[in-house]
């Protein structure tokens, strides 16, 4: 634990660091807020949901930006070297990095919070979407962390990191469209492994068990394929 | 204390480290000697756990390489070659990390790292960004994350590659003054570092280990080890021709006038060169005998091997 919270903090600070975690803030309110006025003076309801719908697709994008660098950088630098020869476990090593990453998009998250506060301020906006729509952008952006850590510890290449990463999440999310052309028992299959699906119960309010558990279960996948692939590299 | 027993490593189809054994004990320093891409650094990786081997067993201050590699991390402290640091941190809180994940108990940190800092002259240096030092103060930080967390073995490859002269004499010090009290494993390619600082070499060379002995045992490993110079007034084919005849001498060369003799394994044929040149009629003007160099021991290990093959 004390390991995973040290990578955690580490990892943390070097995006600070460098101009990219600011730069992919930057895109992110400034595009979400964009959407959020628009379907504001479009439907004129007091709701966020147009930040949450161009805010979930954007997250899809800029989550392989903000993860590319933590192990592809790594190998390239040979950095890992050290961190793999320090009595740290390989798991310790991944949690760690995807703490740090997941840390910027608390905070990136943090700071659309004057949207809802917007609403409050000028009308009475209903609290329990908003809560269900930032919980389901909180588990759909951890999901998307993780598939873009899987994606780092593939290459040493940050922009084919980036890439895969981007590839992934997009075909995750897309192939829900494709669900509506199957017959009706695969469809729901496939259905449910869309990363698509699941958002809109979060966006209408509904805390869907199903949902959090899908999100969760895509997590944990993709950061157990990221430690095997990292243990995959002692034996090359 | 570090015990290695036929390990072999495979990069695919290629053998990087063909079925070596050695150990090196309690308080040795041990030189790890051989050409580029003999094996040294692949060996490194795997006695500090980076690389599982494909066969053979590794112990590190007592523990399996394979089952225990936590604990025999902890007692290691590691400089890789060309020495990987992340350039956005400053020294101060990379040795904060490095001592953090090597497990140094959180009250020691802080006094530690002005300790290590003291050690490798990096005081005014400690607010700076990795990324903006030089070359040798970079070395400097990676020998300081080595030793933060007051590791038994220490495993040092390459470490006085690519900086100054000052520097490296300064490093070889300090690896002395740090060889007291602990076991370390320096891997080089340049000889006089070996003789400086080592108390035992091995010498590998294509993933096999081509010798290993105290250095001032080495010599006599070398077939032909003593050679004698020689300068003689006489035609110079009649004389080597006459040389090479002698009892005890392996080869002779002649270059800039002067004789060299190579004498076979525990000869010493100097009595009979000189009754040799009388008996021709020529005049012997100068005879000494020259010790091999460790430069030379090494040329003809790793020369040998190749010629062999």
């Amino acid at each position: 634990m004390r390991n995973t919270t040290t990578i955690a903090l580490k990892e943390f600070k070097s995006y600070l660091a460098s101009p990219m975690a600011y730069v992919v803030t930057g895109i992110f309110l400034v595009f979400t807020g964009f959407f959020f006025q628009s379907s504001l003076t479009t439907y004129s309801e007091t709701s966020i949901g147009g930040f949450l719908v161009w805010g979930s697709i954007l997250l899809l994008l800029l989550a392989p930006v903000l993860t590319m660098r933590l192990l592809a950088e790594e190998k390239k630098m040979g950095t890992l070297e050290l961190l793999l020869t320090a009595p740290v476990r390989d798991n310790e090593v991944i949690v760690g990095k995807f703490l740090g990453s997941l840390g910027i998009l608390t905070a990136m998250l943090a700071l659309t919070f004057y949207y809802p506060l917007l609403l409050m301020w000028f009308g009475d906006p209903d609290w329990g979407p908003i809560a269900t729509g930032y919980l389901g952008l909180f588990l759909l952006g951890g999901a998307s962390l993780a598939v873009g850590l899987f994606a780092s510890s593939l290459t040493s290449n940050q922009i084919v990191a980036a890439v895969v990463a981007g590839g992934v999440l997009f075909a995750l999310w897309f192939v829900g469209m494709a669900a509506d052309l199957l017959p009706e028992a695969m469809g729901e299959v496939i259905g449910y492994l869309s990363l698509s699906s699941h958002f809109p119960d979060f966006m209408r309010g509904m805390i869907d068990t199903r949902g959090i558990i899908y999100y969760l279960s895509i997590t944990v996948l993709f950061l157990f394929l990221a430690i095997r692939s990292l243990e995959n590299s002692r034996w090359s | 204390m570090i015990r290695v027993e036929n390990l072999t490593k495979y990069y695919g189809k290629h053998l990087a480290v063909d079925n070596i054994s050695f150990n090196v004990e309690r308080g040795e320093v041990v030189g790890f000697l051989g050409p580029n891409a003999a094996g040294k650094t692949t060996t490194m990786r795997i006695l500090t756990g980076f690389l599982a081997p494909t066969r053979g067993e590794v112990w590190v201050a007592g523990y399996d390489m394979s089952k225990h590699s936590l604990e025999a991390r902890q007692r290691i402290g590691y400089f890789p070659e060309a020495m990987p640091l992340y350039s956005d941190m400053t020294v101060r809180s990379y040795l904060d990390f490095s001592s953090r994940l090597r497990g140094l108990d959180k009250n020691r940190i802080k006094t530690r790292i002005e300790e290590v800092v003291d050690i490798c002259h990096l005081e005014e240096y400690i607010d700076v960004l990795i990324g903006k030092l030089s070359k040798g103060f970079r070395q400097r930080v990676g020998v300081a994350q080595a030793i933060i967390h007051e590791p038994e073995v220490l495993i040092l490859d390459e470490p006085t590659i690519g900086i100054d002269p000052i520097q490296v004499a300064m490093t070889r010090q300090l690896i002395k003054e740090l060889g007291k009290e602990r076991t370390i494993l320096l891997s080089t390619h340049i000889l006089p570092e070996v003789s400086v600082t080592c108390d035992r070499v091995i010498i590998i060379n294509e993933g096999k280990i081509v010798a290993e002995d105290r250095i001032e045992n080495l010599s006599s490993l070398v077939s032909g080890s003593k050679r004698i110079r020689l300068e003689v007034e006489g035609p110079a084919e009649k004389v080597a021709e006459r040389l090479r005849q002698i009892e005890g001498v392996f080869q002779v060369s002649y270059e800039d006038s002067h004789y060299i003799v190579e004498c076979s394994a525990g000869q010493d044929p100097r009595g009979k060169i000189m009754e040799t040149i009388v008996q021709g009629g020529w005049t012997l003007l100068s005879l000494e005998s020259i010790e091999m160099s460790l430069e030379d021991i090494f040329l003809k290990l790793t020369t040998e091997e190749e010629t062999s093959q």
